[in-house]
């Protein structure tokens, strides 16, 4: 731990990986609480595992057509997106299919992926970072670009708050009011969107699924509103990153999978002594 | 209560709820057949009959919330969709998250949307309709409350605040005693009494005997609609709505029934 503190002042890589942690908390807090408040985490699951289709297809193209502006990010982007649409049409129109959808899209997506990168010729340890990530090879761009999507999450949250709270409360009432409920609810799906792709390419996709919901769920356990849901979550999410690495630095442990456990146990403590608080009263 | 097809429409005052040779049929089987009602303002009106007879099909109908096959709807002589800011709707609560995290302010001041800036906090004036509404339904001292820990009865009272908050001229119900015990029943029905004088009320109720004390008349919805004034409920009517015998019992005053399943 003091290894980490030390090294902390000097390496310019875990200064970024630091404020890598506490950028993506804030996307992840406020995002994580309208996918777990809306039960739609398994959405965000699902674009997250399409987009791999992505970057598998842009990556090929880079490589074997030598189309150089195509990088793995904008495939991600692309995919994230036309599966955030497809996902948000269908949980919209046809209930009962929702599920089917999203596995389909999800294997599907894999399933591409996968064939583009066995067609790419080299090694190609982008897929590998996109799936398992590493939060200290994070470069100065990566980090502006969290801060914009961090800058976009807020100023839509704070613009919306209200529509976006009554459509993952209420979607039908909120609809009798005249709310376009199918635009803000693309639109949080959008934003989930991004959210997954932006973080993956960062921090690797296990680790966003990890963060979207584990913070939340223990933030769910004790908030009684949502934006109170968010702020504890953002929170919680930068405290776990922060330990993951600090735990993981001096042992030389995968710093994200680190967080990850931790964050698991923090879970399961929750809901222990939760569970334990509610029996000792009643 | 005019229910026959040879009714005539008021030109200078539409009646609240009507409704001409309506149809409707999820996949080809028809749940509502030739709905023909007229409602008139400051009616108060209970829509009954067996589960999955139609009752909610009628109410998504005249909130637009479902089109029609064949037929119309007219809230206040315009269409559904038109009359939504003065409709107050109140859910099957059934069918939302009970842990959703939200204070019974946040709730209630959802039936403000849609009445100003469609962006941004609400205003002043809309946090005054609200606590005026709480109050009314005897919620005030629980705004700050979660969601999550009030009582099955003050979610139903919260529902009727939020459709209230609308600041409508009609309110539609769905089932707002289910879950409740008599004696809560008792204060909501006494709650939509006091309502009643200044609004047309439209709710769906299981339970027919309850509600015939104090609604005024009662639609009874199975795939087929018949229209009756409270004071023509008898157990013949009731037989042939829910289609099994029914128990009817008398109390004190005339108009005082109670019908069960036997």
């Amino acid at each position: 731990m003091s290894e980490f503190l030390t090294d902390l002042q000097h390496y310019v890589f875990l200064q970024n990986a630091l404020l890598t942690g506490v950028l993506a908390s804030v996307a992840c807090g406020i995002i994580g609480t309208y996918v777990v408040v809306r039960r739609i985490s398994y959405i965000a699951d699902g674009i997250a595992h399409t987009v791999l289709g992505g970057m598998g297809a842009a990556l090929y193209l880079n490589r074997v057509y030598h189309w150089h502006g195509v990088i793995p990010l904008y495939g991600a982007l692309v995919a994230a997106l036309i599966a955030a649409v497809i996902i948000g049409l269908v949980s919209l129109r046809a209930k009962q299919r929702e599920d089917t959808a999203i596995s389909a899209l999800w294997a599907i997506g894999m399933a591409v992926g996968i064939i583009f990168i066995s067609r790419t010729p080299g090694y190609n340890e982008d897929l590998m970072g996109y799936l398992f990530g590493n939060i200290l090879m994070v470069s100065t761009s990566d980090l502006w670009m969290l801060a914009g999507l961090d800058a976009l999450i807020v100023i839509s949250g704070l613009l919306f708050y209200n529509q976006f709270l009554a459509v993952c409360f209420d979607q039908e009432f909120a609809g009798l009011r005249g709310l376009r409920v199918e635009v803000f609810y693309l639109l949080l799906l959008g934003l989930a969107a991004l959210t997954v792709v932006l973080l993956s390419t960062v921090v690797g996709i296990v680790m966003v699924v990890a963060m979207l919901t584990l913070p939340i769920g223990i933030a769910a356990l004790f908030c009684r509103s949502l934006w109170g849901m968010m702020v504890i979550s953002t929170i919680l999410c930068a405290t776990f990153t922060t330990c993951g690495l600090a735990v993981s630095y001096g042992p030389d442990y995968p710093a994200g999978a680190t967080t990850i456990i931790l964050a698991g146990a923090a879970y399961l403590a929750a809901i222990m002594a939760k569970w334990a608080v509610s029996r000792f009263r009643g | 209560m005019i229910y026959d097809k040879g009714f005539s429409v008021n030109v200078t005052s539409p009646p609240a709820i009507f409704t001409k040779d309506l149809w409707f049929s999820y996949d080809s089987n028809p749940a509502l057949e030739d709905v023909n009602i007229t409602i008139p303002p400051g009616d108060f009106v209970s829509i009954v009959g067996p589960n999955g007879g139609g009752k909610t099909t009628l109410l998504k109908l005249i909130l637009g919330l479902l089109k029609p096959s064949r037929g119309r709807a007219q809230v206040f002589g315009e269409t559904p969709e038109q009359a939504r800011r003065r409709i107050g709707y109140m859910p099957q609560h059934s069918q939302l998250d009970p842990d959703f995290p939200a204070t019974v302010m946040d709730v209630a001041l959802m039936g403000r949307l849609g009445h100003g800036r469609f962006f941004g906090p609400y205003s002043k004036r809309d946090k005054e309709i609200v606590a005026k509404v709480l109050e009314q339904v005897g919620l005030r001292d629980f705004r700050k409350k979660s969601f999550a820990a009030i009582s099955g009865g003050q979610r139903q009272r919260l529902f009727i605040a939020r459709a209230l908050a609308c600041e409508p001229d009609i309110l539609l119900l769905d089932e707002p005693t289910a879950n409740l015990d008599v004696v809560m029943e008792g204060d909501l029905y006494e709650l939509l009494q006091t309502l009643n004088e200044r609004l047309t009320i439209v709710m769906v109720s299981h339970d027919l005997g309850f509600v015939s004390r104090i609604v005024k008349s009662v639609i009874c919805v199975k795939r087929k609609v018949l229209s009756h004034p409270t004071s023509e409920i008898t157990g013949a009517i009731i037989n042939e709505i829910y289609g099994s015998p029914m128990r009817m019992i008398r109390h004190n005053g005339e108009r005082d029934c109670n019908c069960q399943n036997s």
